[in-house]
């Protein structure tokens, strides 16, 4: 009897464990991603617009970097910044050209595949503390332009810290199915026909991952996608980010905070938005009126 | 009985905070240099104005602004900023704890903003474009302090 019930406890664990590895198993590039990754031709200047767009350079530059720092020294990405969460401390990688501390040795298909869908070349899933969930949006074209833009930055040869999250998190597998949940392939906001709005959505939920901030999360990190950019509790300490977009903000409001950090009253921004300004400051202002636009709209057309 | 019993507890969940609130005034030193900060936004608000064509430029206008930020900053560093007023600690300060743990680094930082306000003085009243980078300069040194110093809200 007891040799049955073990014998079923075993099978059932195995099915279990079949299941589990199924579900987490890391997905690979599509075909037509791959096809269009290798028929778009990598233009470095189209990159640096993404890059700072997609504000690579917040979380991947030194630690140490002051403030206002000229863009030269934004664009060497040693890492070392650490992001608490309340599953341990993450440490954002080194992803210089170096070949051995950086990424230096990736290929194109490589680093689509890091940024579309959060898996490394050895095909282990990253932590959310890297947004994919919003790069996965993001064209292959626009991918192939900011790895041809990568090929002309400085490599730099800090080691990567190792993360500090304890079991069950430190189990990467278990991130299948943490992206089962929020890894998605449609926007969070209903699609727009303006192409000034479809633009400034993509901007902001393709690269800029304004939401990572201004989104709440879950009680597992996730995105609540319902309370789309309503405000959240500062991850880096008390106090609240606003809801976007700010009550009373015009449009021109918005583009002009990005553009130089002012708010209508002549405030200036300060936490980790000082940071995002530093990034949207060198986007082309079209883009910024993009995204104003697309923030106003929402206030118009609430969350789905 | 129940009923009334719950209305009175209601109204005094309600009513205490009120209270509590009210035996707590903000301490002067919050109060002063939040009109410290508001006299700042005030003057950045005439040089950013013009900067982004809210309003004529005016090189007279301009100039005064830029000499007032000079001389409110010049009152910023040695007053008003007393241990034990960080956020939490009295009631409407979002003044981080890191302005008592690197207190080398805040003066630092309101003296880049005397700096950069010192030369605006002088270049603000040449024409739009030498306002607009004056302003850039001004504007990176409030935002550099706010990042590090104050909390959002
Ligand atoms: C919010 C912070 C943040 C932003 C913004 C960010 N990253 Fe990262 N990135 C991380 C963290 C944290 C990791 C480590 C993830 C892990 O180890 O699972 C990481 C990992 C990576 C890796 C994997 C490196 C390796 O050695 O395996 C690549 C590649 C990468 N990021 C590229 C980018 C690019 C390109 C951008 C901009 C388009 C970007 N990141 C923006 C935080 C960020
Ligand atoms: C790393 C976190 C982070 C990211 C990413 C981020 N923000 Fe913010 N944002 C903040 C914080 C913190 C504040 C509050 C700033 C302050 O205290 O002065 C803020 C403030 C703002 C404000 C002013 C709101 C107000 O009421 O004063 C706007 C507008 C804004 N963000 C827009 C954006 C947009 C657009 C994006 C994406 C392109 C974005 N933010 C990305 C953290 C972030
Ligand atoms: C040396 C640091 C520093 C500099 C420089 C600085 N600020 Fe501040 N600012 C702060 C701190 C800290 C607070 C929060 C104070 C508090 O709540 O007790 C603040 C708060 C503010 C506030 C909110 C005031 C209120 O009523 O709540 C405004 C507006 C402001 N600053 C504008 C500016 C402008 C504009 C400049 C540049 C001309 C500037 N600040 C330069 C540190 C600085």
């Amino acid at each position: 009897m007891i040799g049955r019930l073990a014998g079923g406890v075993a099978v059932l664990a195995v099915l279990a464990g079949g299941a589990f590895w199924m579900l987490t198993r890391p997905a690979s590039l599509s075909d037509e991603t791959l096809a269009a990754l290798s028929a778009h031709e990598g233009d470095a200047q189209a990159g640096e617009a993404v890059f700072w767009a997609a504000g690579c350079a917040s979380c991947h530059s030194a630690p140490d970097l002051a403030p206002g720092a000229a863009p030269e020294h934004r664009m060497v990405l040693a890492g070392g910044r650490s992001f608490p969460s309340d599953f341990g401390t993450f440490y954002a990688p080194n992803i210089s050209p170096d070949v051995e501390h950086g990424i230096g040795g990736w290929t194109l298909p490589q680093f689509a595949h890091a940024l579309l869908q959060g898996v490394s070349p050895e095909g282990a899933h990253y932590y959310p503390a890297f947004p994919y969930t919003t790069y996965t949006h993001a064209t292959p074209e626009d991918i192939a332009d900011l790895w041809a833009f990568w090929q002309t930055l400085p490599a730099d040869a800090t080691p990567s810290r190792a993360h500090d999250v304890g079991f069950p998190f430190s189990f990467r597998r278990g991130l299948g199915l943490w992206k089962l949940l929020n890894l998605h392939d449609d926007y969070a906001t209903p699609a727009f026909d303006d192409a000034e709005l479809a633009r400034g959505q993509y901007l902001v939920e393709a690269l800029g991952h304004c939401a990572e901030c201004h989104t709440p999360r879950d009680a597992i990190g996730g995105l609540e996608r319902d309370q789309w950019l309503a405000g959240a509790p500062n991850p880096a300490g008390q106090g609240r980010i606003p809801a976007l977009p700010p009550e009373g903000w015009t449009a021109f409001d918005i583009a002009a905070y990005l553009e130089s950090g002012f708010t209508p009253e002549f405030d200036t921004a300060g936490g980790e938005m000082a940071d995002v300004i530093e990034n949207m400051s060198r986007i082309a202002a079209p883009d910024r009126a993009a995204i104003a636009a697309y923030l106003v709209a929402l206030r118009s057309s609430p969350n789905p | 009985m129940f009923r009334y019993l719950s209305a009175a507890a209601l109204a005094a969940a309600m009513v205490l905070p009120t209270l509590a609130q009210a035996e707590e005034p903000t301490d002067p030193n919050v109060n002063a240099r939040h009109a410290l900060m508001q006299l700042y936004a005030y003057n950045l608000g005439v040089l950013g104005g013009m900067a982004q064509a809210r309003m004529d430029y005016d090189p007279e206008l301009a100039t005064e602004a830029a000499t007032a930020i000079y001389h409110v900053s010049m009152a910023h560093a040695d007053r008003m900023w007393p241990e034990g007023t960080e956020v939490g600690a009295t009631a409407d300060s979002r003044a981080l704890p890191a302005i008592w743990e690197n207190r080398a680094e805040f003066d630092a930082a309101a003296q880049a903003l005397t700096a950069s306000a010192e030369s605006a003085m002088g270049s603000v009243g040449t024409d739009l474009a030498s306002l607009q980078a004056a302003l850039g300069g001004i504007g990176q040194n409030c935002s550099a302090c706010h990042r590090t110093f104050r909390q959002p809200e």
